[in-house]
């Protein structure tokens, strides 16, 4: 029971707001000891965790080529595109993205989309543009909303489309444990299928509180306006 | 054939180049530290190969990634002024390119996706053209090297340090969230050998009462999606919950279909990465991609989505699995 005492660590040290990376490197020192490991080997669990999860790191590849374009304006360009789609507010661009992100991995296409390819140069310039076309310029607090929203619709989208993929590492998982655990003979087809329901529940929930969103985006505006002065994005 | 570690020692060179920027860069106030931070982590890429295939100690680089995590955690890390464009020039830009801006961003998702669906079946002389298993890591490196060969040849971009530049002022402003899921990922391995999940797991089966087959699934599933929280990871979770409740209690006991019961409490564990900053690549990193000033905006936004799925996978799992 005393190895519970790092999930603690890690509860105190997230809910009073350290450092995140001490609070992870203290957590695991103190699980480590009480797991009985010997100070070598805690260092090298942290030295061969760094080494085999560097593919959660890859992404930084593409920062560049995306720095590069932004410096000749792909983010206002993606603004003054979305201009030109009357109809297509905020929250129904947001629902769109959900849409292709979660049918991009319900086909195996996870690293299609993601935050450095495309919500950071491509969602959030359109989410905010859509945004601005309506109602100027945004307030600080309606634009860390929005960008939180199109943070989340990528998240939703992967989650809960990558399960109805066959070769997705989580059925692979599933199959794996259970065939090789308890002798039996799981199809793959058969987990995907049943990750259908929830994948449109998923849709449906998150897509209606993105519509939703559009309503919100106006009342918060209407007060935004009406009280504290609008400050200019930083970018 | 290509490999995998060829694209972690490209990742591992740019940060070492960009490393050897913020060392010289005086607008920053820390650039000792913030060099020190990456240049870690770039040679932490390379050497990491040698600790995969077991031919170097692992703990050496333990040591620095604890030396990182000092750095970045006692505030030893800045970020310099980012020498780039005024707003008047993006939108001269944009103005000036038009939609032309567009290919290179495009061209990163087009060459990944024709990585996974075309390329994976390539094989010249018996070996497969990309590593086995790593076509979508390699689609996107790929993708990302032909974007920016692309976007310097269409933008007359002679400096190869502008996008060094450009990339570095990136990762300055996204500091120590970089590392944090690698971290993560290691506490998960330590919470492993050390026995948290078979100790997880005997909690459950002492909450557990007998002959009750609703609140067995709603254990199994809140059960997912709480140990997601703690692992960050519904993966670490599953084999636990599984074990514990999943297959002895709804599949053996109550008779239940296997593959409609773990499927939907995989899903039940996603709400829990949805909604926990362990699992920071999804939730902490975009934040600070998208320079949010609440770290927490992300999991806010999918806080209610996360509990009404939840709710969800109870209801599907009762009504299909039985």
């Amino acid at each position: 029971m005393i190895v519970l005492l790092g999930v603690l660590v890690v509860v105190i040290g997230f809910a009073t707001k350290r450092n995140p990376l001490l609070v992870v490197g203290v957590a695991g020192i103190v699980t480590g000891f009480l797991g009985g490991l010997s100070p070598g080997k805690i260092l090298a669990a942290f030295g061969e965790g760094f080494a085999n999860s560097r593919a959660v790191t890859i992404f930084a590849i593409t920062l560049p080529v995306i720095g590069l374009l932004e410096r000749y304006g792909l983010q206002e360009q993606a603004r003054n595109l979305i201009a030109r789609f009357a109809g297509l507010t905020t929250g129904r661009f947001l629902t769109l993205y959900l849409g292709l992100r979660q049918l991009g991995a319900a086909v195996g296409l996870n690293n299609v989309f993601g935050p450095a390819q495309t919500v950071r140069p491509l969602a959030v310039p359109m989410a905010e543009g859509a945004a601005e076309r309506k109602h100027g310029p945004l307030p600080e607090r309606t634009r860390e909303k929005l960008r939180s929203f199109a943070a989340s619709a990528d998240n939703v989208g992967l989650f809960f489309g990558e399960d109805v993929f066959l070769a997705v590492g989580s059925i692979l998982l599933i199959t794996g444990f259970v065939n090789t655990s308890y002798g039996t003979h799981l199809e793959p087809l058969h987990l995907a299928l049943w990750a259908i329901p929830t994948a449109v529940c998923a849709f449906v929930v998150h897509g209606w509180r993105l519509l939703r969103l559009d309503r919100q985006l106006e009342r918060d505006l209407l007060t935004a306006h009406a009280g504290t002065p609008v400050v200019e994005a930083t970018q | 054939m290509i490999k995998a570690e060829w694209f972690y020692w490209l990742v591992g060179l740019s940060f070492l180049v960009m490393a050897a920027q913020m060392f010289t860069d005086r607008s920053n106030p820390r650039r000792f530290g913030t060099g020190a931070f990456w240049g870690l982590i770039g040679a932490g890429f390379i050497y990491s190969s040698w600790v995969v295939t077991k031919q170097a100690p692992a703990a050496p680089l333990g040591g620095a990634v604890l030396v990182m995590a000092v750095l970045a955690g006692f505030g030893c890390t800045g970020r310099g002024t980012p020498r780039t464009t005024t707003p008047e020039e993006r939108a001269a830009g944009a103005a000036r390119l038009g939609s032309k801006l567009f290919v290179p961003a495009l061209t990163i998702p087009a060459v990944a996706m024709v990585c996974a669906v075309g390329l994976k079946h390539v094989s010249f002389g018996g070996e497969p053209l990309l590593q086995e298993g790593s076509e979508t890591i390699l689609g996107l490196g790929l993708g990302a090297v032909v974007a920016l060969v692309i976007g310097m040849i269409m933008l007359r971009e002679k400096r190869p340090s502008v996008p060094v530049q450009a990339g570095r002022s990136m990762l300055e402003a996204m500091g120590w969230a970089m590392l944090l899921p690698q971290m993560l990922a290691t506490l998960g391995a330590i919470f492993q050998v050390s026995g948290v999940g078979t100790q997880v797991g005997k909690l459950a089966t002492a909450v557990l009462p007998e002959d009750s087959l609703y609140v067995a699934i709603v254990v199994y599933c809140v059960g997912m999606f709480l140990f997601t929280i703690i692992m960050g990871n519904a993966f670490a979770a599953f084999p636990v919950m599984t074990a514990a409740v999943g297959w002895p209690v709804l599949v053996g006991h109550f008779d239940g279909n296997p593959a409609a019961v773990l499927a939907i409490g995989m899903l039940a564990g996603f709400c829990g990465t949805l909604v926990t900053p362990m699992a920071a690549n999804f939730n902490i990193v975009p934040a600070a991609l998208l320079e949010l000033k609440d770290q927490y905006g992300p999991i806010k936004a999918q806080l209610p989505t996360a509990g009404v799925l939840l709710g969800c996978n109870v209801v599907f799992m009762a009504l299909f699995a039985f």
